[in-house]
């Protein structure tokens, strides 16, 4: 079992989640994030006090997968979430060690 | 003010109070339209105001910031019942061309509105709508001060503050200016027909004491203050610049062509201002901001206060184009240069708009307008009064505050600032 946590740009997010459900992604955890990469922040300027913003808004999503469905969910974030412009964010795979459905008890694969 | 309107008020003062049946000389469209006129200038206070600058503000002191608008318009409108009025516009003792003590404060014979009933009269209007129109203007003066504070300055001392500056500062300018003959700036010859110097210079220098007195906000300079919510601000200045027309047109205290001309040149002043501060900023920074365009409007607004009524729509366009081009350098570039902490620009907007107003208002008066006609001698009598009320207003703001200063203290803790004044003051949030 796989986590994926995807860092992407806002305005991405229903077309990674429509993505991922076509694929049989059971369930994501999305969070509001910010943060900066290579892109950087960007300057505000009002009444001429120049403010430099370094934190951008951008998603957080998570996703436990099984691991045979890891490669497909990568390739579907990858593909939607891309505008190729900088700022599109990045992929990040952990391993998990245990996965537990509260309402049943279910443990491992089963629970996901 | 008009001129004889205001003059034959005050024969209608003068003798009304002891005979008061004038009930047969009311115009009824004059004051249908200081009726409405008076509530276009409420709004213009609150919400327009109150939003103008909470929308500026940092998230942690927008209740705050709406607070002081509010509180000051309940608080001003006692005060003005209780002296205000009296001070700024009864005329015992006022005789023209004779300097006296009642050439700068009004006696308080009509202290408690006493003497004012349903008939008494102000021109051809009841004297109490006459009263509460310029309890509006008593208002949203102290009102703008706030803006040069904003997130530092104790509740309670700006409640006594803004209580003494209106006795002591706003109703002695007004009544030097607006109550007629023997009126110190009025025997001068000043031209201010809505409040460039009464309400605008006045608030502005105000402001700028205050700041300075003040200190800056902790962290002014080095920590991000960028404005919460800038739909706020938009919000409020649409409604300042829909209330002006009763700030400006009202002013006439008549439904006439001197009160449509008014209402004319203000429009144009305003959006040839609006544009002038977002050029200047589009061409001086790369982009024409919102907040820009929003202060662009506003400044135009102020400028055109005292010549509205005096000028015509060329000479609006100038003064609406010279108001925003120079407003906008003083808020960014004259602040940063000078160091101060105006917070929300209650000077570089008020007090520089009104000065290239009064100013410009010697240049552009045309004589079947208001009776005068521009000249280098108007213009010099203009810089008189605005150095007048600049000095009036600069040293007795100081000495109020430098009294509570001791009293009370000016200032939250520091705690406080770094909580925030919704939490620390007044125990809300907006959120």
């Amino acid at each position: 079992m796989k986590m994926v946590t995807a860092i992407i740009k806002p305005f991405k997010l229903d077309e990674v989640r429509e993505a991922l459900s076509a694929i049989g992604v059971q369930g994501i955890t999305v969070t509001e994030v910010k943060g900066f990469g290579r892109q950087k922040g960007h300057t505000e300027l009002y009444r001429g006090a120049e403010y430099v913003v370094d934190f951008l808004p951008k998603i957080k999503l998570e996703a436990a997968v099984a691991a045979s469905l890891l490669d497909q969910v990568i390739e579907a974030i990858e593909k939607t979430a891309k505008t190729g412009k900088i700022g599109d964010g990045k992929i990040f795979i952990h391993d998990i060690d245990q996965v537990i459905r509260i309402r049943t008890g279910e443990t491992g694969a089963e629970a996901l | 003010m008009k001129k004889l309107p205001i003059a034959f008020s005050l024969l209608v003062a003068m003798c009304g109070y002891a005979a008061p049946s004038f009930a047969d000389g009311l115009n009824s469209g004059d004051t249908a339209w200081m009726l409405t006129s008076t509530a276009l200038v409420l709004l213009m206070t609150i919400p327009g105001l109150a939003l103008f600058y909470g929308g500026m503000v940092r998230k942690k002191n927008v209740l705050a910031t709406l607070m002081q608008s509010f509180a000051i318009t309940a608080l001003m409108s006692v005060v003005w019942m209780v002296a205000g009025y009296s001070i700024a516009f009864d005329t015992t003792g006022m005789e023209k061309g004779v300097t006296n003590f009642y050439s700068f404060f009004g006696s308080l014979n009509h202290a408690f509105l006493h003497g004012m009933n349903m008939d008494s009269m102000t021109g051809g209007i009841p004297e109490s709508v006459f009263m509460t129109f310029q309890m509006t203007f008593a208002i949203i003066t102290p009102a703008l001060i706030t803006g040069a504070f904003a997130d530092r300055m104790k509740f309670s001392t700006m409640l006594v503050f803004m209580t003494i500056w209106s006795l002591l500062v706003y109703a002695p300018i007004t009544h030097m200016v607006w109550s007629g003959d023997g009126g110190f700036l009025w025997d001068l010859g000043v031209l201010d027909f809505a409040g460039g110097t009464v309400v605008h210079i006045n608030a502005g220098v105000a402001g700028l004491i205050t700041a300075l007195m003040l200190g800056p906000r902790l962290g002014y300079g080095k920590e991000p203050m960028a404005p919460h919510n800038l739909t706020l601000t938009v919000m409020g200045a649409a409604m300042l610049w829909v209330g002006w027309f009763g700030f400006n047109a009202g002013s006439a205290v008549a439904a006439d062509g001197r009160a449509g001309m008014a209402m004319a040149v203000t429009q144009i002043a305003t959006a040839a201002a609006a544009l002038g501060w977002m050029f200047a900023e589009w061409i001086a920074k790369g982009k024409p901001s919102v907040l820009g365009i929003a202060s662009g409007a506003v400044a135009g607004l102020v400028a055109i206060t005292p010549a509205s009524g005096f000028v015509d729509p060329m000479g609006a366009l100038v003064i609406g184009i010279a108001a925003g081009v120079i407003c906008f350098w003083a808020a960014t570039s004259l602040k940063s240069m000078l160091g101060y902490d105006d917070s929300l620009d209650a000077f570089g907007v008020h007090a520089i708009g009104g000065i290239v107003g009064a100013l410009l208002t010697g240049i552009f008066a045309v004589e079947s307008i208001g009776g005068t006609a521009g000249s280098m001698g108007q213009v010099w009598i203009q810089a008189e009064s605005v150095g007048v009320t600049i000095a009036y207003t600069g040293v007795m703001t100081f000495i109020i505050l430098k009294v509570l200063d001791i009293v009370m203290g000016l200032r939250v803790t520091e705690e406080q600032e770094r909580e925030g004044l919704d939490i620390a003051l007044h125990g809300e949030r907006v959120e």
